[in-house]
C-alpha cells in the first residue's frame, strides 16, 4: 500500500497521464467556449439590471451595480405590442415546427422505397436547408413582391387582385360568406419557415425509417393491414422518439430565429417575434440594458416551455 | 371503405380490396408528391439563377418571363456590374467575396484543429472532463445566438475589435465548436480502440497515435465536418450585421446583398449577388452529398 502511493507520487501513472492529456486537449476549445459563450451569458443577466446607452458604452463602469433595478425590464415589458410580440413569436415557432416536420414526413415517406433518380431527388429536396438565408429570403421577397413578382402576376393571370404578401398584416377570406381573417404576412413567413426546415426534417425521418425491421410492416401486411393502417399503427409509432427530438430542436431554434423574419419583412405587419425585437432595442433604440433585458425574458419564456414539454410531452426514444 | 366488399378469393365478379385500391391510389399520391416537392425545391432556385442575368427592365416589362436570354447570358452584364469596384460604378462584391472566404476558411481552420483535439479526448481517454465537453455542446447548442450577441457587442466594442473580421471569426469558432465536437467525437468512437492500442504497443505516443492512426481514419468525418464549418460562416448574417454594418469594406457577402437591397440597387443585380454566395455552397453539397447527409443526421446542426 505505502509502497504504491509513494510510487504514484514519483511518477504519475497512466491514469494520471491519461487525465492530464484529456485536460489539455479539450482546454482550448473549452475556453473559447467559456469566454465567447457562457461568461456573455452570465455578463447579460448583469446588464439587464443596469441602465446602459449605446453613446456611454466607451466610459460605461459595468463593475457598478450601485443603480441596480428592474427598470428594463418594465421597459420592455410595458411596451404595448409586449405581448403581440410574444404571442407571435409562439405561434411562428409552433406552426413552423409542426409544418416543417410535417413536410418533412411526407417527403421522407415518399422517397421511403428504391426508385429510379432517387439520390437525385433526396439531393434537391435539401436545397432550401443548405442554401444561405440571405439568397432564398431574397428569392422568397421577389418571387412575392406585388409589381413584378411571379407569384401575383399567376394571380393576375387567375383572375385575383394582387396581393403584398410580405406586408399585409390581414386578409380577409370570403368562404361562403363567412369572414375569415387571416394573419397573412405571418402566415407567408409561417410557410417559408416550412419550407426552408423541412429537409432537416426529412432527413432525421428517413434515417429512422430506413433503420426500421421490415418484418413488423411485413407481418401487418401478412395480416391484412392496409398501406395507411400500417403507417397509422406499425410505422408511427415508432416514429415517436425522433418525432419527439425533432420537435424538441425546431421549437427551440425557431423560437430563436432572427434572419428568417427579419430578411423577409423586417418584423412589420404583425410578424416581430421577440429576437428581432432584441434586436431593434439595440440597434435602432441604442438601448443595451433593455435588449438584454428582452433576451433574458426570451430565455426565461423559453425554459418555462421546455419544462412544459419535458414534464408532459416528451416521450424518450 | 371504398370498395371494400370482398367477394373471396374464387370469386367471379372480383372487386378491388381496400388494400389493392390504396396501393394504386398511393402509388399516384406518390409521384404527384415527387413532383410537387421537385417543384417546391427546384423553381425558386432556376428563378434565382433565371433573373440573375436579366437586366431589370426586363423583368420589369414582363414579370412571368424569368428565363434570361441568351444575350443575358453571354454577356454577363449584372454579374459584371454586380463584381466590379464602387470606384468604378460596381457594386464591390469582390471585396464581400474576399472577405466572406477569409472568414469561413479561417473560422474552418481553427474550429476543425480544436474540435479534434477536444473531440479525441471526450470520446477515448478516461478523466473527468468528458461530462463537461457533453455539456459545453449542450449549452451552446440550445442557447439562443441573440441572447450572447448583446454581451459580445458591447465586448467587443470596449476591446475595440468590433468592426473587424477577426471579431467575426472568434464569435464563428465559438458557435461552430459544439456542432463539430459533437460530429466528430461520435465518429472517434466508432474508430476501434485495438487499433489504437496497436499503434501504442508499437511505440507510438498518445499524439503520435491521434496524427497517425485516428485522424486517417476519420477524414471522411473531418472533411464533413468542416464543410459544416464553411457553411454556417459563409452563411451567417446576425452578427455580421450586428457587427460591421458601419464598415461596408468588411461586409460579407450575406450583409452585402442585404445591405444593398434598396431602391437605388436593381433587384436582380442583387438576385447575381445571392446566386455568388449559393453557388459555392450547392456545389460543395453536391460533391459530397452522401458524407453531408450523414453528417447532418449525426449532428443535427443547428439553423
Amino acid at each position: 500500500m505505502t509502497q504504491q502511493t509513494l510510487a504514484r507520487r514519483k511518477a504519475p501513472t497512466l491514469a494520471q497521464r491519461e487525465a492530464r492529456l484529456g485536460w489539455v486537449l479539450v482546454l482550448p476549445a473549452s475556453l473559447v467556449v467559456l469566454v465567447l459563450v457562457l461568461f456573455p451569458l452570465l455578463w447579460n443577466t448583469g446588464m439587464s439590471f443596469q441602465r446602459i446607452r449605446l453613446i456611454e458604452l466607451q466610459n460605461f463602469n459595468f463593475l457598478d451595480f450601485s443603480d441596480v433595478s428592474l427598470r428594463n425590464y418594465s421597459r420592455v415589458t410595458g411596451v404595448s405590442d409586449f405581448w403581440a410580440t410574444i404571442r407571435t413569436t409562439v405561434i411562428y415557432a409552433f406552426f413552423g415546427t409542426v409544418f416543417s416536420i410535417g413536410l418533412g414526413m411526407w417527403a421522407a415517406l415518399v422517397v421511403r422505397k428504391p426508385f429510379k433518380g432517387r439520390s437525385v431527388v433526396r439531393g434537391l429536396m435539401l436545397f432550401p436547408y443548405v442554401a444561405p438565408t440571405i439568397a432564398v429570403t431574397f428569392v422568397w421577397t421577389l418571387m412575392l413582391n406585388p409589381t413584378f413578382g411571379i407569384v401575383n402576376e399567376w394571380l393576375d393571370g387567375l383572375g385575383f387582385q394582387q396581393v403584398d404578401f410580405l406586408n399585409r398584416q390581414n386578409f380577409v377570406l370570403n368562404l361562403f360568406g363567412w369572414h375569415l381573417t387571416l394573419p397573412l404576412a405571418l402566415t407567408v413567413v409561417i410557410f417559408f419557415e416550412a419550407w426552408r426546415y423541412f429537409p432537416f426534417a426529412f432527413l432525421f425521418i428517413l434515417a429512422r425509417l430506413q433503420a426500421l425491421p421490415t418484418e413488423l410492416d411485413e407481418a401487418a401486411m401478412v395480416d391484412g393491414a392496409t398501406l395507411t393502417q400500417q403507417f397509422r399503427y406499425v410505422t408511427l409509432p415508432q416514429l415517436r422518439g425522433v418525432l419527439s427530438v425533432l420537435f424538441l430542436l425546431r421549437f427551440i431554434w425557431t423560437f430563436n430565429k432572427f434572419d428568417d423574419i427579419f430578411l423577409l419583412t423586417g418584423g412589420a405587419a404583425g410578424t416581430e417575434v421577440i429576437p428581432i425585437a432584441i434586436v431593434n432595442w439595440l440597434r435602432s433604440r441604442a438601448d443595451l440594458g433593455s435588449a438584454a433585458a428582452l433576451s433574458i425574458v426570451l430565455a426565461l419564456i423559453l425554459a418555462v416551455l421546455m419544462f412544459v414539454y419535458f414534464k408532459w410531452f416528451y416521450e424518450e426514444e | 371503405m371504398v370498395a371494400t366488399t370482398h367477394k373471396g378469393e374464387g370469386g367471379t365478379k372480383r372487386k378491388l380490396t381496400r388494400h389493392e385500391l390504396e396501393i394504386r391510389v398511393f402509388g399516384v399520391i406518390k409521384w404527384i408528391s415527387i413532383g410537387f416537392f421537385l417543384v417546391i425545391t427546384v423553381f425558386p432556385l432556376l428563378y434565382m439563377i433565371g433573373l440573375s442575368f436579366k437586366p431589370i427592365s426586363e423583368l420589369l416589362r414582363n414579370p412571368n418571363g424569368f428565363l434570361p436570354s441568351w444575350n443575358d447570358i453571354t454577356s454577363l452584364e449584372t454579374y459584371r456590374e454586380v463584381l466590379r469596384p464602387t470606384d468604378q460604378g460596381g457594386q464591390g462584391f469582390f471585396t464581400f467575396i474576399r472577405n466572406s472566404a477569409i472568414v469561413a476558411f479561417i473560422t474552418m481552420a481553427v474550429t476543425v484543429a480544436l474540435s479534434i483535439l477536444a473531440a479525441y479526448a471526450a470520446a477515448r481517454l478516461r478523466f473527468a472532463g468528458r461530462k463537461m465537453v457533453t455539456w459545453v455542446i449542450l449549452i451552446v447548442y440550445l442557447f439562443p445566438a441573440v441572447v450572447i450577441a448583446i454581451p459580445l457587442f458591447v465586448l467587443f466594442t470596449r476591446l475595440g475589435i468590433r468592426n473587424s473580421l477577426f471579431g467575426l471569426v472568434i464569435v464563428y469558432v465559438a458557435q461552430t465548436i459544439p456542432v463539430a465536437l459533437y460530429m466528430l467525437r461520435s465518429y472517434f468512437q466508432t474508430v476501434p480502440v485495438e487499433l489504437e492500442e496497436a499503434g501504442m504497443v508499437d511505440g507510438l505516443s498518445r499524439t503520435g497515435v491521434i496524427w497517425k492512426i485516428t485522424l486517417p481514419l476519420a477524414a471522411p468525418a473531418v472533411a464533413a465536418v468542416a464543410m459544416y464549418v464553411f457553411m454556417i460562416a459563409w452563411n451567417e448574417f446576425l452578427f455580421a450585421l450586428l457587427f460591421l454594418t458601419e464598415s461596408r469594406e468588411l461586409w460579407t457577402l450575406p450583409l452585402g446583398v442585404q445591405q444593398l437591397d434598396t431602391t437605388e440597387v436593381p433587384k436582380t443585380l442583387l438576385m447575381a449577388g445571392s446566386v455568388i454566395i449559393t453557388m459555392p455552397i450547392v456545389i460543395l453539397f453536391f460533391l459530397a452529398e452522401r458524407f453531408l447527409t450523414e453528417g447532418l443526421t449525426a449532428g443535427g446542426v443547428k439553423g
